[in-house]
């Protein structure tokens, strides 16, 4: 389920690519409707010939251009197609009645009673379709739970699509107000891609509604290219930290910028966690057997290489030959913010590494559950790259890959603390969508010297970027004071949580200090 | 394999919660998976056992002519359901012979009660008798059901207090005037009037219910004045609004409200309300969003915790592993696309019906899709369906058919799998709504497959370590 969020790397707003006729008049007025047929068809963001320079494919090693030769014919017909047609192809059911292919004869077995519909709006219409209005996703957002101006996801997701049909309305610029938590995916019994929706209907306000000279893009592009400016940053990190520890820095940010300036910019580590991976020379334990691909996203390579040390330790513990390869930002802050094209970028360069690492036998690990996240659901949601789905498959987060594949409570068992150790832990909304958000304190629950308190199931409310806004500061600190109460609560004065950005928001909201699961495991098995 | 326990429970419903928990107290290590947030957020939060025996007459053609001409039973001919119910056991014997309370017996439905009953503790009422109560539903119905959260129990139908049923104009669902009407018409023995009122205005509809228990849990301010006052001062003016037939007027004893009043400290908001209006306060269970519902899920949930079984929430159950001896071996599991085993002793299905998507149906016929049960139905599928919506309507009872143990039978009659148990909506034989008997049909039948499955493993158990023992 792919849509073009026209990436031309500078998000004209006039609506025209800059490699022009190559699409055509294919700008669709609804959000989450592909211009090409159905998800099984070939996305029209796929680099096609004429954009042979984008940097993805510049920058693959060689004559190994991992999107394909084959992905670049298909895409190039189905471009013709649309220029056959002269206008955006109405007649999807046709298109996908071929069952995909790029044939013009029905193909009986794909052919179903819903393609005699017109309009070409089959993406998410079944999503829309299954939504029987019972309110699940509304009770269970934390947005409208404190922002009684946010209509909530119901509106976001299915009912802005189905008034988006006929008219060519503007996207509700309450979208922007959706904190990305995903939250609502859980609770949905209809499974309605809620977040899938979103993510369609924020690219799209961003792409064609918003002023690209507004301080509010200008902010959104930076927070959510933070590993642009943290790879800068973490050049001269102490001066990095020096200048952002400067008398009116987040002042200055939150006058220029709207960066909400009661938040801390957190610092950059001395040395990142690829120049640590570089100067120890890599892996100490080789085993083609056991491998997994380390995806460690931008916040523990610049800010806490602690927590990809930790991982590094314990998978060496257990016997994995741990292989670090190239990567850029998972996505996430960009989705959250509606800078699909930028995510794209980003993604291509990311299933390209990981492709050749699980070509060379390996899975992928993330640390940050939702740099996991992003890669087993969003990437396959929103973009058709190839490999794509490979990639979401073989992705772990890390603890859910060691409790799949090893006796981590026998292991657990033999270990423990010498000194008693409690903590307050949170379930990242992300870890929850990935079935995660029992893992830590169940993993540690018997763990000698460990005492896990699960701090309860509501949301931290930072969301990563949301809660550096200026104007969301307020209902961000609204939604973590049931979080920040349940910890003050708890017995534990060290906070734990996977996500980076929730462990800022535990920080900022009761001084604590806040470990990763993957330090605690390498404290209690390595140590 | 890395992730083993004696019990697997797929589902989180009231089913899988009620077989988990009786599986833990057997004795064995339990795990539980669900697909999605628990269901029992959209429930009324009341437990049913029985509440009608409806009739069951055989569909007919209705017409000449193809099957779509109709069948069902002439409307002439229709007979009355038996019911309201005041004793959910005595009437078991009514029910067809392949109903889940025929199968598993009387006692199945008062250990799931007890069970239930321990789990909740006086969260809810009516353990202390076998008999239904009648509890007014939003709708303007009354519904006998076996237990009831505390929230409701002022507001119970056998009772001769004169009753404010309050309603929301920005409420829409909720028509407080049409709903006293219909008590009234219904023949309630007490005098009752329904009014609306203006409180919280300023709440978005989709937010408004969950929005205002929070409201009032925390007694935020709302326009100035503390939530709770400004509910009490907008209700106060109509405490003399009942006026009988000779212009008398009585002061109502009890004020019912729908069910928002407070999430976590729902007791207070009652207590604090009462106080202020000087007559006691319910709360009439409503649809989804269901704070009943979300409370009774909160507290089950703390239960599973305190009795040591694991659960996760978020991947659903695709498909099973089995071993050469027909027993199911491990459970799969889909993580995003990567399909990870699960195994266990033994397995308890609980991933619900027709609605709840445990109970998969298409043109093509009627499939239990995690574990490929059987569910036995008709060829024709215009057999599945007769034209009166509140008819004998067959797909009404399509399920796995279990025996004695909440063992599923294949087509023949045999035990599936010997180590496979199915509890709640998956479960077929028994049509829940018209006998409003969803949730006893999940807490007998939960008790039954958890009780059974923790028995299983341990034999396996046992097996295993004498073969161990003679190698």
């Amino acid at each position: 389920m792919t849509r073009d969020t026209g990436d031309d790397g500078t998000g004209g707003s006039d609506g025209q690519d800059a490699t022009g006729d190559d699409t055509g008049d294919t700008r669709s007025p609804e959000p989450g409707v592909p211009r090409v047929g159905r998800d099984e068809q070939p996305s029209v963001f796929v680099p096609d010939a004429g954009a042979e320079g984008d940097e993805t494919v510049a920058g693959a090693e060689g004559d190994e251009v991992v999107a394909g030769a084959e992905g670049d014919e298909t895409d190039a017909s189905a471009v013709s197609n649309t220029d056959r047609s002269g206008e955006r192809l109405t007649d999807g059911g046709v298109e996908s009645a071929t069952g995909g292919t790029d044939s013009v004869e029905l193909d009986p077995d794909a052919y179903d009673p819903v393609d005699v519909f017109a309009g070409g709006d089959l993406d998410l219409r079944e999503g829309a379709d299954s939504c029987y209005k019972c309110t699940s996703c509304d009770t269970s957002c934390p947005v409208a739970a404190v922002d009684d101006e946010f209509p909530g996801p119901k509106f976001q997701g299915p009912e802005q699509w189905r008034l988006k049909r006929k008219d060519d309305a503007d996207i509700d610029d309450s979208i922007t107000s959706c904190s990305n938590c995903m939250r609502c995916d859980d609770a949905c019994p209809s499974s309605v891609p809620l977040s899938q929706m979103h993510n369609e209907a924020r690219g799209q306000y961003v792409d064609e509604q918003m002023d690209k000279l507004s301080r509010e893009y200008v902010r959104n592009r930076i927070l959510s290219n933070y590993r642009f400016f943290a790879n800068i940053a973490s050049k001269t990190p102490r001066l990095a930290n020096f200048a952002a520890g400067l008398p009116g820095a987040m002042w200055l940010g939150e006058k220029v910028l709207g960066i909400a300036g009661d938040r801390e910019f957190p610092p950059f580590a001395t040395q990142t966690f690829r120049e640590w991976w570089g100067e120890r020379g890599g892996a100490q334990v080789s085993d083609p057997d056991k491998r997994v691909a380390y995806f460690h996203g931008c916040y523990s390579n610049y800010n806490t290489p602690e927590v990809g040390k930790a991982m590094v330790r314990v998978y060496e513990h257990f016997g994995y030959e741990v292989m670090v390869p190239p990567q850029k930002c998972s996505g996430t802050p960009m989705f959250a913010n509606g800078m699909l094209s930028d995510a794209r970028r980003h993604a291509e360069t990311n299933v390209e590494n990981l492709i050749a690492a699980i070509g060379d036998g390996a899975d992928v690990i993330a640390s940050c559950t939702s740099c996991s996240m992003s890669l087993r659901q969003e990437y396959p949601e929103l973009f058709d790259i190839h490999g794509i789905e490979d990639v979401a498959e073989h992705t772990f987060e890390a603890m859910e890959y060691l409790r799949i594949h090893e006796d981590l409570t026998g292991a657990l068992a033999a270990g423990g603390l010498d000194e008693e150790r409690a903590f307050a832990y949170h379930a990242p909304c992300h870890a929850r969508n990935q079935g995660l958000a029992r893992q830590a304190v169940e993993t540690f629950r018997d763990v000698d010297g460990v005492t896990m308190e699960d701090v309860g199931d509501s949301c931290s409310g930072i969301s990563g970027t949301y809660g550096w806004k200026k104007e969301k500061y307020e209902t961000s600190m609204a939604i973590g004071a049931e979080m920040f109460d349940h910890m003050e609560d708890a017995e534990g004065e060290v906070g734990m949580t996977e996500c980076p950005t929730c462990a800022m928001q535990m920080e900022h909201g009761t001084g604590y200090e806040i470990e990763h699961p993957l330090q605690l495991l390498a404290e209690t098995l390595v140590d | 394999m890395a992730i083993d326990s004696d019990v697997l429970v797929a589902g989180g419903g009231l089913a899988g919660i009620t077989a988990a928990v009786a599986a833990a107290r057997e004795g064995a290590d339990v795990r539980l998976v669900s697909y999605k947030a628990s269901t029992l957020r959209q429930a009324s939060g009341l437990i049913d056992a029985l509440g009608y025996v409806p009739p069951t007459e055989p569909a007919k053609a209705l017409r000449e002519g193809p099957p779509t001409a109709g069948r069902g039973v002439d409307p002439d001919e229709w007979p009355d359901p038996d019911g309201p119910l005041a004793d959910p056991f005595a009437a078991i014997d009514r029910l067809p012979a392949d109903h889940p309370y025929r199968v598993l017996g009387a006692d199945a439905l008062r250990d799931g009660l007890a069970l239930f009953d321990d789990l909740v503790g006086d969260a809810y009422g009516g353990s202390h008798t076998d008999r239904n109560a009648l509890v007014p539903t939003f709708g303007g119905s009354v519904k006998p059901t076996a237990r009831y959260p505390r929230a409701a129990a002022a507001g119970l139908a056998s009772d001769d207090t004169p009753t404010l049923i309050v309603g929301f104009r920005s409420l829409t669902e909720y028509d407080a005037r049409a709903f006293a009407d219909r008590l009234t018409a219904a023949g309630v023995p007490f005098p009752v009037a329904g009014v609306e009122v203006e409180f919280a205005e300023a709440f978005r509809a989709d937010a408004k219910i969950t929005r205002t228990a929070r409201a009032l849990d925390a007694d935020e301010p709302i326009d100035g004045t503390p939530a709770r006052e400004a509910l009490s001062k907008a209700v106060a003016p109509h405490l003399h609004d009942i006026v009988d037939g000779d212009g008398g007027v009585d002061r109502v004893a009890r004020v019912g409200f729908p069910a928002f009043l407070g999430d976590d400290h729902a007791a207070e908001v009652r207590a604090d309300l009462a106080d202020r209006l000087g007559a006691d306060v319910f709360e009439v269970p409503m649809g989804p969003p269901s704070l009943p519902g979300l409370r009774l899920e909160d507290r089950l949930y703390d239960a599973l915790d305190r009795e040591g079984v694991r659960f996760e929430t978020g991947n659903p159950v695709v498909g099973v592993e089995t071993a050469a001896d027909g027993r199911v071996d491990s459970v799969t599991v889909s993580r995003k696309g990567r399909e990870v085993p699960y195994a266990a002793d033994a397995f308890v299905v609980a991933t619900g019906g027709l609605v709840g998507k445990g109970i998969e149906s298409d043109r093509e016929g009627v499939r239990e899709p995690a574990f490929d049960l059987h569910v036995p139905h008709p060829d024709d599928r215009y057999e599945w369906f007769v034209d009166d919506a509140f008819g004998e309507q067959p797909y009404a009872r399509f399920g796995v058919r279990p025996n004695g143990r909440a063992q599923p039978l294949d087509a023949a009659g045999e035990v599936q799998y010997g180590n496979v148990f199915a509890a709640g909506s998956v479960v077929g034989g028994a049509d829940v709504a018209r006998e409003k008997s969803a949730s006893g049909v999940s807490l007998a039948t939960g008790v039954v497959a958890g009780v059974e499955a923790a028995r299983t493993a341990a034999g396996a158990e046992t097996t295993d370590a004498a073969t161990e023992a003679s190698q």
